[in-house]
């Protein structure tokens, strides 16, 4: 019935009819486009924001009211960060905890995920509710024994005293990724190889590791971001000024002159330089680390 | 390629038949060995980092330990320490606390991530900007955030303060951090900016699964847009909801970045999550024994959280990331 007085009207009015249908078109489409672009600042705003305060100098920082744009723009912000010893450290720092975790956390996971995708074995239930667990884990639940035990083996102010607890926690994500991949490549493949004479672990690293590099690319990426941010171990476990990662360097600045006036150019900059290597990973692999991401939390 | 696949599962049908029961029985107990033994690096690592630290918790959590003095006697004190947590006015401040913060921002991240990744999902022009706009907070470093918050919000040169006051919502700028009630929701949205992205992300990923025909299937039967969102999205989308909602409840529970650099719990106590009293009771008490005793709380709150969780979901075998 409906559709029947519809046709009707538009052979009445056939030109009327579709130039609605083409405005409300029209409209939503822009609404779309307002939305989207509106979401897009949304999740860079704060971000620019922090960028442009960090090419400002003193002056303009703090100018009321704010001048948006830093004209001109200056680097002494980041000549000044770049000058400390301090900010130094913290960036070659956290580059050796957060890739030294990446690697180590990459091969005993791999491992793992292997066997979990190609084995039966027991308690492999009970293995998958461990990992599930320790994703969920507050790492408040053992800061207290860890702070002791490494005091006592001399390990505070010790590269392992943070490469270990973020080794453990980046396990769970790394396990996800790796089985995710290894479940998807074909088995015939490893199957075949043995047939021909390989063992399994041979299969493995001949066959499996090589065609699951881009699994393990991914997997790296998201530990080394995981490590990367880490905090909570990082303020605990270091204290000697040139051990402090960069979160924890960035959390206490307190600038290069501590008398004066609280150093927001000089932490914006050392905000944009920790940040910047995350930003231009999730620029290039996007795709792969959403990929990466999801796959668990739909599937499972 | 799928020629040569094609081959080799042939092969190995061959393989297969030849193969005699005995034979099977030795690689079954073969593979079984080889799964433990490839599973035991990770399985040492959970021991060696949380499990056993963990029930070291537990024991200090019944002893009274205080490290201000190098050779103070630590007594055990049995359940003591327990009955304190029920008299602590600080505990259950930053209990509610953490209720009113993980509530809030879970509930406003699942309900703007949902709003958004309806509205993304389909192919338009620009998705990959929109896909990589969406990372940027999910991946910056949540102390770093919290720093970037706090000069938005800065009470005279904050460029939060400065919007409002041009779009006419304030006359005078507001000193966010410093008044209680406006803190914790300044807190918050802080929260929320960095969290909703990926919620979206993760129920976009969820969306895309539901297969066309259903929608079709919908419109034929006469539902509305509206009765479709209800009636075939929805259902379709609960196992996501429930995954990303466990893992962000979680993620709430445990916070400690944001507050910790933000408003290192201030004003007052006002903004003291669970995690930041514990932390506090550790390092800046030096008591041990009643910060175990706190620890494990958080410990068994995170537990009672994913089991109801997971009693409404059926345990994931995978899950949501950070």
């Amino acid at each position: 019935m409906t559709f029947r007085a519809s046709t009707v009207s538009a052979h009445a009015l056939p030109g009327a009819v579709a130039s609605r249908r083409e405005r409300r078109r029209l409209f939503e489409g822009l609404g779309f486009h307002a939305f989207v672009v509106a979401f897009v600042v949304f999740c860079l705003a704060p971000f620019v924001w922090t960028l442009l305060t960090s090419l400002k100098g003193p002056a303009t920082i703090f100018e009321v009211p704010i001048r948006y744009l830093p004209a001109p723009a200056d680097l002494v912000n980041y000549r000044d960060i770049f000058g400390l010893d301090r900010f130094r450290w913290a960036l070659v720092n956290s580059i050796i905890v957060a890739s030294s975790a990446t690697s180590i956390s990459l091969v005993i996971g791999a491992l793992c995920a292997y066997a979990i995708a190609r084995l039966n074995f027991p308690f492999k239930n009970l293995l998958l509710a461990l990992v599930l667990a320790i994703a969920m884990f507050p790492g408040i639940a053992i800061i207290g024994p860890l702070f002791r035990e490494f005091n006592a083996w001399g390990l505070t102010n010790n590269y392992l005293a943070l490469i270990l607890p973020n080794v453990t926690f980046t396990l769970p994500i790394c396990i996800w990724t790796l089985t995710a991949f290894f479940s998807e490549l074909p088995s015939e493949l490893e199957e075949s190889a043995r047939v021909d004479g390989c063992t399994r672990l041979q299969a493995f690293y001949k066959i499996t590791v090589p065609l699951s590099a881009p699994g393990v690319f991914t997997a790296a990426i998201l530990l080394f971001i995981q490590a990367w941010n880490e905090f909570l171990f990082a303020r605990t476990f270091m204290s000697q000024p040139n051990r402090l990662t960069a979160t924890v360097a960035i959390a206490q600045f307190e600038g290069a002159d501590i008398a004066a006036q609280y150093p927001w150019g000089q932490i914006t900059a050392a905000s944009i330089v920790i940040t910047l290597p995350l930003v231009v990973l999730v620029l290039l692999f996007q795709r792969r680390i959403i990929s990466g991401l999801t796959a668990g939390a739909v599937k499972g | 390629m799928a020629t040569t696949t094609g081959r080799l599962t042939a092969r190995l049908g061959a393989v297969g038949l030849l193969g005699t029961r005995r034979r099977r029985g030795a690689q079954e107990r073969a593979d079984a060995r080889l799964g433990m033994l490839l599973a035991a690096p990770a399985v040492v690592t959970i021991f060696l980092i949380a499990v056993i630290p963990l029930a070291q918790t537990i024991q200090d959590s019944l002893f009274q330990i205080s490290l201000k003095f190098e050779n103070a006697p630590r007594p055990f004190v049995g359940l003591d320490n327990y009955q304190l947590v029920l008299g602590d006015e600080s505990w259950f401040n930053s209990l509610r606390i953490t209720g009113l913060v993980a509530g809030a921002s879970v509930a406003a991240e699942l309900v703007l991530g949902m709003v958004i990744a309806l509205l993304i999902n389909r192919s338009f022009r620009g998705r990959g900007i929109v896909r990589a706009s969406v990372l940027v907070p999910w991946a910056l470093t949540t102390v770093v955030s919290a720093k970037m918050w706090a000069w938005i919000y800065d009470g005279r040169y904050g460029v939060f303060n400065d919007l409002l006051m041009r779009l006419g919502v304030i006359d005078q700028p507001i000193i966010f951090l410093v008044r209680p009630e406006v803190t914790i929701w300044a807190m918050i949205a802080a929260e929320i900016w960095k969290t909703t992205p990926f919620m979206a992300l993760l129920l976009l990923a969820g969306l895309q699964l539901i297969p066309h025909e259903l929608y079709e299937a919908a419109a034929l039967d006469g539902a509305s847009r509206w009765q479709a969102l209800w009636r075939v999205t929805l259902p379709m989308l609960k196992p996501t909801i429930l995954v990303a909602l466990l893992f962000r409840t979680i993620d709430a529970v445990r916070m400690f970045d944001l507050p910790r650099v933000l408003t290192n719990g201030g004003p007052g106590k006002s903004t003291e999550t669970v995690v930041l009293y514990t932390y506090n009771t550790f390092f800046t008490a030096l008591n041990f024994g009643y910060g175990s005793t706190l620890a494990v709380m958080i410990f068994l709150i995170v537990v009672f959280v994913s089991f109801i969780y997971i009693k409404v979901l059926g345990a994931p075998t995978q899950g949501a990331r950070r």
